[in-house]
Formats: C-alpha cells, sequence, structure tokens
C-alpha cells in the first residue's frame, strides 16, 4: 500500500491585487516527517502555512490532509490535534503568560482546573527554557526571544500530532536556537509529530529536516531529503546556503 | 465641454459611493447575522462575557454620569428660559424629565459609549488582526467570533441600557440640581413634577433605544476592527471609521425608533 501524505500541496496560487505570491506550490509531507522550507523573505512561506490552514484562501490548486481537500475536511477535528508557532509569536496580550500556553486547556468544552492549568504551563515552559517566573508576566514585559519561545510552548501545550513552526529561532541566542532545534527534532522523532518548519537559520535545516523544500518565484524550486542537499547542483539553492550575494536570485526584491 | 464632464465624475462620484455604501452595508449585515446565530451555538465563554461586562458598562459609568449630569443642568437652564416667554417656568422639572429620559440620555449616552467603546473594541480587533492573534485563537480551535466578538457585543446589549438608566437618574438631577439653587422651586414640587408626568413609555423607550445604540456601537467597532488593515495605520482607519460610522448610525437609528415609538 502507498502511503498517504499527511499534508500535500497542488498547483497553489495565491494573489495578493497584483502581488502573486505563489504561482503552483507542490509539496508533500509524508506523516511523522520533519519538512523544513527555507526560501528568501516575502517569498511566501509564512503564506503557504496560512493557506493549508484555511486562514488564507487560495486562489486556486488544493490543500489535501490525509489525502482528501482540506475543503471537506473536519477541520476542527484537524485543529484539534494541531499545533502552530507564528512568526510574531502571536500571544494573547491581555492574558498572562501561562493563560497563554494553557490556553486550549483553560477554554476546552470540559476546562481544567486554574492550578492544574498553571503547572502545565510551567512545565512546558521549561521545555522552551523559560523559568517558572515568566508564568505571571504579560507578553508584553517579555523580550522577543522569550515571546517567540512562549509560542512554541502554547504551540505544543497539548501535544499535538501536526506542527507548523514560523521561524522558531529567529531572534535566538545560539545557545537557545540549539535548545529549540533539539525540542522540534524530538517532537518529531519520539512523539512522531508531523512537521512543517520555516527557518532561514541553517543550523535549524541541518538539525530539524528530514526533507527540504527551496521556495522561490511563487515555486518550490528545489526539493528533497536534507543528505542530498549538499550535493545539489541547483544554483539557487547553493546561492541560498551559501548566502552569496552574487548569483541567480536577486538581491533587490 | 469640461462642464458636462464634471457633471459626469460628480454623478459617477455619486453613483460609486453609493454602490460602495451599500456594499459596505451588506458586509456589516452580514457580520451582524452571522454573530447573532453564534447566540445559540455552544461553545459559549461566560468569562469573557463578564470582562465585557465590566469594562464596557462599569467603566463607561463616570463619562455617561457625568454627561448626564451636565446636560440635565443645562436643559433645566434653556427649558427655563423658553417657558418663561409664556409664563410657563412650571413645566421645568417635567420637560428636562422628558427630554433626558426619552432622547438626551439615550442619545447623548450613546455618543459618548461609542467614543469609548467602539474606538477601543476596533483599536483592541485591529491589533489582533495585525499581530495574528486572530489567527492565533483559530489555530487554538476556538472560533474568533465566539471568543472575541459576541462577548463584546452582548456586554453592550445588556450595559448600554443599564447606563442609560442610571445616566437617566443623574440627568434628572442635574435638572434638579439647577432648578432648586439657580431656578427658584421648592424641592418637593420639581419631584413631584417631575413623577406625575413622567410615563412608563417615556422610561422603556429610551432603554430600549439604548439597547439598539449598544448593539450598533458594539457591532461596528468589531467589524472595523477584525477587519482592519495591516500595519498601524490600517487599526488606526479601523479606530477612526468605527467611532464614525458607530455615531452616525446611532443618530440615524435614534430617528428612526423615535418615529416609530411617535
Ligand atoms: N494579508 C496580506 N495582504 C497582502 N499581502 C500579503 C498578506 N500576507 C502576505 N502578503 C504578501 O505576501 C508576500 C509573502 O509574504 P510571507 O508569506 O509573509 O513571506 P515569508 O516568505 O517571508 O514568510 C509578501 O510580499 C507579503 O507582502
Ligand atoms: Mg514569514
Amino acid at each position: 500500500m502507498v502511503a498517504v501524505p499527511k499534508i500535500e500541496l497542488v498547483d497553489l496560487h495565491k494573489s495578493f491585487g497584483n502581488n502573486a505570491v505563489l504561482t503552483g506550490i507542490n509539496l508533500r509531507v509524508m506523516p511523522g516527517e520533519s519538512l523544513v522550507i527555507i526560501g528568501g523573505s516575502g517569498t511566501g512561506k509564512s503564506v503557504t502555512l496560512k493557506c493549508i490552514l484555511g486562514i488564507e484562501r487560495q486562489d486556486r490548486g488544493g490543500v489535501l490532509i490525509d489525502g482528501r481537500d482540506s475543503t471537506t475536511i473536519d477541520r476542527r477535528a484537524f485543529l484539534r490535534s494541531f499545533g502552530m508557532l507564528f512568526q510574531g509569536a502571536a500571544l494573547f496580550d491581555s492574558m498572562l503568560v501561562w493563560q497563554n500556553v494553557a490556553f486550549r486547556h483553560l477554554h476546552a468544552r470540559r476546562p481544567m482546573k486554574r492550578t492544574a492549568a498553571r503547572e502545565l504551563a510551567i512545565s512546558k515552559l521549561s521545555r522552551v527554557g523559560l523559568s517558572a517566573e515568566t508564568a505571571d508576566l504579560f507578553p508584553a514585559e517579555l523580550s522577543g526571544g522569550m515571546q517567540k519561545r512562549v509560542g512554541l510552548a502554547r504551540a505544543i501545550a497539548t501535544d499535538p500530532s501536526v506542527i507548523f513552526f514560523d521561524e522558531p529561532t529567529a531572534g535566538l541566542d545560539p545557545i537557545m536556537a540549539g535548545v529549540i532545534n533539539d525540542l522540534i527534532r524530538e517532537l518529531v522523532s519520539e512523539m512522531g509529530a508531523t512537521a512543517i518548519t520555516i527557518t532561514h537559520d541553517m543550523t535549524t535545516v541541518d538539525r530539524v529536516a528530514d526533507h527540504v523544500a527551496m521556495l522561490h518565484g511563487g515555486q518550490v524550486r528545489w526539493t528533497g531529503p536534507v543528505a542530498d542537499m549538499t550535493t545539489a547542483t541547483d544554483p539557487w539553492l547553493d546561492q541560498f546556503i551559501n548566502g552569496r550575494a552574487t548569483g541567480p536570485i536577486e538581491t533587490l526584491r | 465641454m469640461l462642464l458636462p464632464r464634471l457633471a459626469l465624475g460628480l454623478l459617477a462620484s455619486i453613483g460609486r459611493s453609493t454602490l460602495e455604501l451599500l456594499r459596505g452595508t451588506g458586509r456589516v449585515a452580514m457580520f451582524a447575522a452571522v454573530t447573532i446565530s453564534h447566540l445559540v451555538r455552544p461553545p459559549w465563554y461566560p468569562t469573557e462575557l463578564l470582562h465585557q461586562l465590566l469594562r464596557i458598562g462599569y467603566f463607561s459609568l463616570p463619562v455617561v454620569g457625568l454627561t448626564a449630569l451636565f446636560t440635565g443642568g443645562a436643559l433645566a437652564l434653556q427649558i427655563y428660559a423658553g417657558g418663561a416667554r409664556f409664563n410657563a417656568e412650571t413645566v421645568v422639572p417635567s420637560i428636562v424629565a422628558i427630554g433626558i429620559v426619552r432622547e438626551l440620555g439615550p442619545v447623548l449616552g450613546g455618543l459618548m459609549v461609542a467614543g469609548r467603546v467602539s474606538s477601543s473594541i476596533a483599536a483592541e480587533l485591529g491589533t489582533m488582526r495585525v499581530t495574528e492573534q486572530i489567527d492565533a485563537l483559530t489555530t487554538l480551535s476556538t472560533n474568533p467570533v465566539k471568543f472575541l466578538i459576541l462577548p463584546r457585543v452582548l456586554a453592550a446589549v445588556i450595559a448600554m441600557p443599564v447606563l442609560v438608566g442610571v445616566g437617566d437618574v443623574i440627568g434628572v438631577f442635574g435638572g434638579y440640581l439647577v432648578g432648586t439653587e439657580r431656578l427658584g422651586f421648592q424641592s418637593t414640587t420639581y419631584i413631584l413634577n417631575t413623577i406625575d408626568f413622567l410615563q412608563v413609555t417615556d422610561v422603556t423607550s429610551g432603554l430600549v433605544k439604548a439597547a439598539v445604540f449598544g448593539f450598533i456601537l458594539s457591532i461596528i467597532g468589531c467589524y472595523f476592527g477584525y477587519h482592519s488593515g495591516r500595519g498601524a495605520r490600517g487599526v488606526g482607519q479601523a479606530t477612526t471609521n468605527a467611532v464614525v460610522t458607530a455615531s452616525i448610525l446611532i443618530l440615524a437609528a435614534n430617528y428612526l425608533l423615535t418615529e416609530a415609538f411617535f
């Protein structure tokens, strides 16, 4: 039997006004696999994730989840075992840090007791390298990197089976970035989660990815197993991973 | 040559704005209908409702109270001046009460709360939209309409009649203060005159107006915030649009409701 991809994008198109951002994305992520998406800023990586979630509606093309058109599936059921770290963390600034992390538990059909939810939030915070003291602060009192990690704690709070990370290590120091990379790898390897990670950080690619996809010009420029990346001859990929100023990718965008 | 072209341009722009207005009205109506439909579909978020009742209702009390107090006082002076022209100074207490309860209480209260609450709702939801907090809610299996919009709208619909009711009392009291201190009315005469001429429908029509205005100012604030454009500019625009639209709609609705209650 052929395995069905957890998530598959077929010829995805998305424009904002005259700005054609995605012009035919084809991509598949198998269950329990970690895909890392790289690409210049503004190439539509975040928009791709939003189309998968239905937060943005694509103009053309399809999103398949477990082989079924995402517009026909029970989206609520999918979201129940889903977690996402947004690029800007997207923490609820009217709530304390622990209330953000335990949001699902506090607002479930049968809500968890507040003390238990707080305990749980603190244990999740420790997994992203944040002390218990941060739990009772407001998001606005944290640095950008700390907010990012709270967002990560919130995304993994219910041990989801599908997780999206939008630039998880942006704004973090190298040590903390290492902690986060290991955490993502652990979620995939040990918990069996399916993960899509957007990053500009090549160490994240090395540590987290099973597969890599590079977006450029609204399409997937290169995709393949992470091991093939170093031997790939694609000039776009080569320029990107080596950070060269000269090459086919224009630096004026 | 130029004149016909100008005239045509003007017509076209009138047509365009009319169409835009109709389209906007349709979108707001849809938005309101969707919000109301969530009223009968669980889950509900009662703690959010309580939060908003406190924010929209309780914290608007000073604004509404002060507005009513000064309005009642000024009204007493004006009616006295007008009444004196045909020796009818004694109507001051009853006209003040009727004016406050039927018209000025709900309208001025509605406009003040629109300034205070529509803007803050629009700014808050707009910021949540821009910083992807609304998207984050969706990914956390929480419907933003149920969690953000319905509690705010419900709270405003519940709080406004209470606010206006309190404002009515304070407004009449403002008239009483001016009447007894400045215009030489006897305290008991003033109170008796107020009570004798005031009818129950005066009060209820004012409170119904208040509830409608509460709905308008909250749904408009939510609409513009929820659909805010990107960036700080988008949020600023949403806030302005919310206050202006809510105020105009309140005045328009006030006229229609007054016709209906007449
Ligand atoms: N809601 C939106 N409205 C208009 N343009 C948008 C919107 N979201 C994204 N874009 C545009 O789409 C392009 C890709 O954005 P994004 O996916 O955020 O890039 P990145 O690859 O850096 O994550 C950008 O040009 C951005 O301006
Ligand atoms: Mg992005």
